[in-house]
């Protein structure tokens, strides 16, 4: 057992809980257990995550490798179900009830869809390279990322899935794909920031740059130029997409790049509460329970997806590093131990595991301070919620057992 | 293999980048940027402001001139509104329903908000607050903030006291202590005294949710500051001698100011037509003061004490004497003749009849014109001098040192500075070089281009009883209860005159009271005190002259020194003489020996009758 990871995960379960009591504070019901209260029914999360961990620790360490296809096809039916199973909450069919409690299926996927790549990937026949291989592999991501938007229209929960290129990447994926994914990114940001035809010309400017530089024969051409077509039919398709966008979605758009009015007290209100109430924080914070921004519920879903308003407005500066600081070390750990495992299936599980926690935060976190788009994503082991804690730990804990059996090759 | 597992450094990388990249970007906003702090501020917390009391008026004897009364401001946060019966508030609160919708606009819009509170209604009376309370639980929304207004137990002093206004725009850019609503005195002592008398204002620093709700205090009221109550002040004016000289004068145009000599308290200071203070409180003050405001008849709000200015006329010619004999152009036994006037400029100025020559003594007693015409020829032909110009500005000098043509700088709050005629103002009149004494010989009678005010007027008095020093004129005499409160320093200063020996006063005394014992004023005696009076008139271009009088009593450590000027009201022995008498009396004594001359004073009308007189002759012309 790496107990330093588990040490980890203990604190950071504990700083959410805290910092749960002190979004949704009633001083009616101060007592931290009351479970009439989020943060009472958070404890009874906490303490079944806990029993999950246990339960996952005593599992045989094979049963993972044995069922990891299994267990994919298990939570992919459960997620194209659920939207006609399970019962409308708050205009969401990702949900199945229990009375007060709840289960979005879709939060276990990550592990699922862990797992089976890991299976997947760590076949020693399998080279990444191949292109069929690489078809399947981007099959076994796409697949519940289509089904979690197309069916739950859950975004945060299916944009996760891109976090595996970290993965792939380490486990071969070409850097040109990278690279050319990159471009392809900036392109289309640029393309909304600046006037289509200065990039035209730009375009055209940089091909003939690279003609001067490369030799002129009849392939260097044809590729350059088809190049040159694709960049600038995709500035075109971007600006066609986004002209035939609905209005909020234009506007989500506009947010992020900071382009146009931004109206505060709509579209732009969420991330200007979250800055305000973490801005406000200072350099020691307010103080324990002092916050006012989050309590007094300026800021929307403050127990949840914008948890980390509680941790910057109270703690301020020093706690929110801390935080930050505490979930980095976490990831990095779980790398340094994903690189000693004998086993390649523990290695890419373990870099799943970590690609995880890190999309989460750089995403949750990146929105409260205006550095990401507003996605609703939780902030790993802080935020209110059974599913992502549940989901967490069961990512978490089944590396550890893993871990725990490093020496070994499992297949 | 080897290659690949290299690829772990660039995924750290990656990773410990971006969490640089987010501590720096928190860094930022929450350490740098302070605009988040404030934002925050302004949405969580609400300021509510406590009012603090407003510092009492009491009388120089501890009797009450002006105190508070609750009144209720009924306030609306319109976002807070729910079901609400427009009819049925309507009726409660007696407006409109127009009113009411307009009412509600105010409140909504800008610089008010539906998240703002702002004021709905404006002081509403005990009354009408104990039958709103009642029912206020039927409308969300709306809720009673109390405030004090002036109250005023006798209707005397409104000039003196002033009265309370809302800040405005202006005030509140001004200082910023102020918040648009904010009561603040306007005029007379609630101006002058304003930050004495207002205290300061306390503030709750409540914390609200997102839907305005209070959540209660910040941190358990650390930063709250407690509302100080305003000092009470302590004034000069002796309340019954207040009230007694604003029954006395009611129904004239004029004013009297009366000085405690050794110490310069003003112990009443009249304006008449005056108003009554109560007026302008509460909500019918603006309906009131466009009412007062539009009786040019009384004209009851210009304040003539300070603001008026007139010829100081017969009581000058005591200054005249004193100069005269300070410059040893004059003795007492110097004998000038009258003609019914001025003989060496053809009879002007002119004079009434009287016997002639006379000595100074005599012509203080009868106030002679011609006499003081020749005194102030000689001083300004005074060989002594190189020239006029030299001999002029000395007797300016004097003259002003006198406290004319300059403010007194008493805390009354509007002063008029009155004017003695400068040399650059005459060479620009007649041309330098060509004026001399004959060409202003009305000077030496307080004619002329020569302005006073009564409230300087009276300061001369004191200053002739006190034998040439004077204390600057004042209204307070302690704050807090503290005589000795430095913002009352300026009041301890004795002041001296040019002329500082005392004989020369003693001369000018003794032809007052002369006056008295066998003179102008010989009717008006006040047995077992012997004072000292000068009466006389004060030319008047627009009209009937203006009765003049001013008195010190008694002769020997005079402790009440009065000024006293009635428009148009001719001779000051008729109607200026027996009002100063009166109050004189009854502030030495305490009770009124002359029964048949107060009831006259009392009863006499010089506003109105003339007017009823004129309409009764126009309407026999008609005839
Ligand atoms: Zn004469």
């Amino acid at each position: 057992m790496d107990w330093i990871t588990v040490l980890l995960y203990f604190v950071l379960v504990i700083i959410g809980w805290m910092n749960i009591y002190a979004a949704v504070y009633n001083e009616q019901h101060y007592i931290i257990t009351d479970i009439s209260q989020k943060y009472g029914k958070q404890l009874i999360w906490i303490i079944t995550a806990f029993l999950l961990a246990f339960i996952i620790l005593i599992i045989d360490e094979s049963f993972y490798t044995a069922f990891a296809y299994v267990i994919y096809v298990i939570f992919l039916v459960a997620i194209i179900l659920v939207p006609f199973l399970g019962r409308e909450v708050k205009g969401s069919r990702s949900w199945f009830r229990f009375g007060e409690f709840g289960i979005q299926p879709a939060e276990f996927m990550k592990f699922a869809a862990n797992l089976a790549l890991a299976k997947f990937l760590s076949n020693q026949e399998t080279k990444i390279a191949d292109y069929k291989n690489t078809f399947i592999t981007l099959l076994l991501i796409g697949v519940p990322m289509v089904i979690i938007k197309g069916l739950q229209d859950e975004t945060g929960l299916a944009i996760v899935f891109v976090a595996f290129v970290f993965t792939l990447y380490r486990e071969g994926l070409s850097v040109n794909y990278l690279l050319l994914g990159f471009l392809a990114i900036i392109l289309f940001i640029l393309a909304l920031l600046i006037n289509n035809l200065y990039l035209f010309i730009f375009i055209g400017v940089l091909c003939a740059l690279a003609l001067l530089f490369v030799r002129r024969n009849r392939k260097n051409l044809f590729i350059i130029a088809a190049i040159g077509v694709i960049a600038c039919s995709m500035v075109k398709g971007t600006s066609y997409v986004y002209d035939k966008m609905e209005p909020h979605q234009k506007v989500r758009i506009d947010v992020l790049l900071g382009r146009g009015e931004v109206d505060l007290k709509k579209e732009g209100y969420n991330v200007n509460q979250a800055k305000i109430a973490i801005g406000s924080g200072g350099f020691l914070g307010k103080g324990y329970l002092q916050g006012t921004q989050t309590k007094y519920d300026f800021v929307p879903e403050q127990d949840t997806d914008f948890i980390f308003c509680t941790v910057g407005e109270e703690w301020g500066f020093i706690g929110s590093s801390v935080v930050i600081i505490l979930q980095l070390t976490l990831i990095l750990r779980l790398i340094y131990m994903a690189e000693r495992q004998r086993s390649p299936f523990s290695r890419i599980y373990g870099y799943g595991v970590a690609s995880i926690l890190f999309f989460h935060l750089m995403i949750n976190v990146g929105m409260t301070i205006g550095l990401a788009p507003v996605i609703g994503i939780p902030l790993p082991f802080l935020s209110y919620g059974g599913s992502s804690l549940w989901s967490f730990t069961i990512l978490l804990f089944i590396f550890l057992k893993l871990d725990s059996h490093r020496l070994q090759i499992l297949r | 293999m080897n290659l690949l597992s290299d690829r772990k450094y660039i995924i750290m990388g990656v990773f410990v980048f971006i969490g640089v990249i987010y501590i720096a970007r928190l860094f930022y906003i929450q350490v740098i940027d302070d605009s988040y702090k404030l934002d925050a501020r302004n949405q969580a917390f609400r300021y509510n402001t406590e009012f603090a009391v407003r510092g009492y008026i009491y009388d120089r004897n501890n009797k009450l001139l002006v105190y508070n009364e609750a009144a209720y401001d009924l306030m609306v946060l319109p976002k807070e509104i729910k079901n609400l019966d427009t009819n049925d508030l309507c009726d409660l609160l007696g407006i409109t329903k127009e009113s009411f919708i307009r009412k509600m606009k105010k409140a909504v819009q800008a610089p008010n908000s539906p998240r703002k509170q702002s004021i709905f209604e404006k002081q509403l009376s005990p009354k009408e607050y104990a039958s709103l309370q009642e029912r206020l639980y039927r409308f969300p929304g709306f809720f009673v903030q109390s405030r004090t207004l002036r109250k005023y137990p006798k209707k005397i002093a409104a000039h003196t006291l002033g009265y309370i206004g809302e800040a405005d725009k202006k005030t509140t850019e001004k200082d910023p202590y102020y918040k648009e609503g904010d009561y603040l005195g306007i005029s007379g002592i609630e101006r002058t005294y304003e930050k004495v008398l207002r205290g300061r204002k306390g503030m709750r620093i409540m914390m609200v949710d997102v839907n305005n709700r209070e959540k209660g205090s910040y941190m358990n009221g650390l930063y709250d500051t407690m509302a100080i109550p305003g000092k009470p002040l302590t004034s000069t004016i002796d309340r019954d001698l207040q009230e007694y000289a604003e029954l006395l004068m009611q129904n004239k145009r004029g004013s009297v100011v009366a000085i405690e000599p050794s110490t310069g308290e003003i112990l009443a200071i009249v304006t008449s037509p005056t108003y009554d203070p109560n007026l302008l409180v509460g909500r019918a003050r603006n309906k009131n003061f466009a009412m007062l405001y539009s009786d040019t008849l009384g004209n009851p709000l210009f304040n003539r004490s300070t603001m008026a200015s007139y010829p100081p006329g017969s009581t000058f010619k005591l200054i005249m004497a004193l100069i005269g004999l300070h410059e040893h152009v004059l003795t007492p036994s110097t004998r000038y003749p009258c003609a019914r006037g001025y003989p060496p400029l053809g009879g002007r100025p002119k004079c009434h009849p009287h016997p002639s020559p006379m000595d100074l003594e005599g012509a203080i007693g009868t106030s002679c014109n011609s006499y003081f015409s020749y005194v102030f020829k000689s001083v300004i032909d005074d060989k002594t001098y190189d020239d006029t110009y030299k001999a002029y500005a000395n007797w300016r000098d004097i003259a002003m040192s006198f406290c004319l043509g300059t403010k007194t700088g008493s805390d009354l709050a509007n002063e008029l500075r009155g004017n003695v005629p400068s040399i650059k103002y005459y060479d620009k009149v007649f041309g330098k070089g060509s004026w001399k004494a004959s060409t202003v010989i009305s000077l030496g009678i307080g004619q002329a281009e020569m302005g006073i005010t009564p409230l300087q007027n009276a300061n001369l008095v004191t200053i002739i009883a006190n034998k040439g020093w004077y204390y600057t004129p004042h209204i307070v005499k302690a704050i807090g209860g503290n005589p000795n409160d430095t913002l009352l320093d300026r009041f301890k200063v004795k002041h001296y005159t040019k002329i500082t020996d005392t004989a020369i006063y003693n001369h000018v005394i003794q032809g007052m009271a002369r006056a008295v014992e066998s003179g102008t004023a010989g009717a008006l005696k006040i047995e077992g005190i012997p004072y000292c009076a000068k009466t006389g008139t004060a030319q008047n271009p627009h009209g009937k002259d203006h009765s003049v009088f001013v008195s010190f009593a008694p002769k020997q450590n005079p402790k009440i020194a009065i000024g006293i000027l009635i428009e148009n009201a001719g001779f000051g022995s008729t109607w200026a003489g027996p009002i100063a008498r009166l109050m004189m009396e009854k502030y030495l004594k305490g009770k009124i020996t002359r029964p048949d001359l107060e009831k006259r004073m009392i009863e006499g009308d010089l506003i109105h009758k003339p007017v009823a007189e004129k309409k009764v002759e126009k309407a026999k012309k008609r005839h």
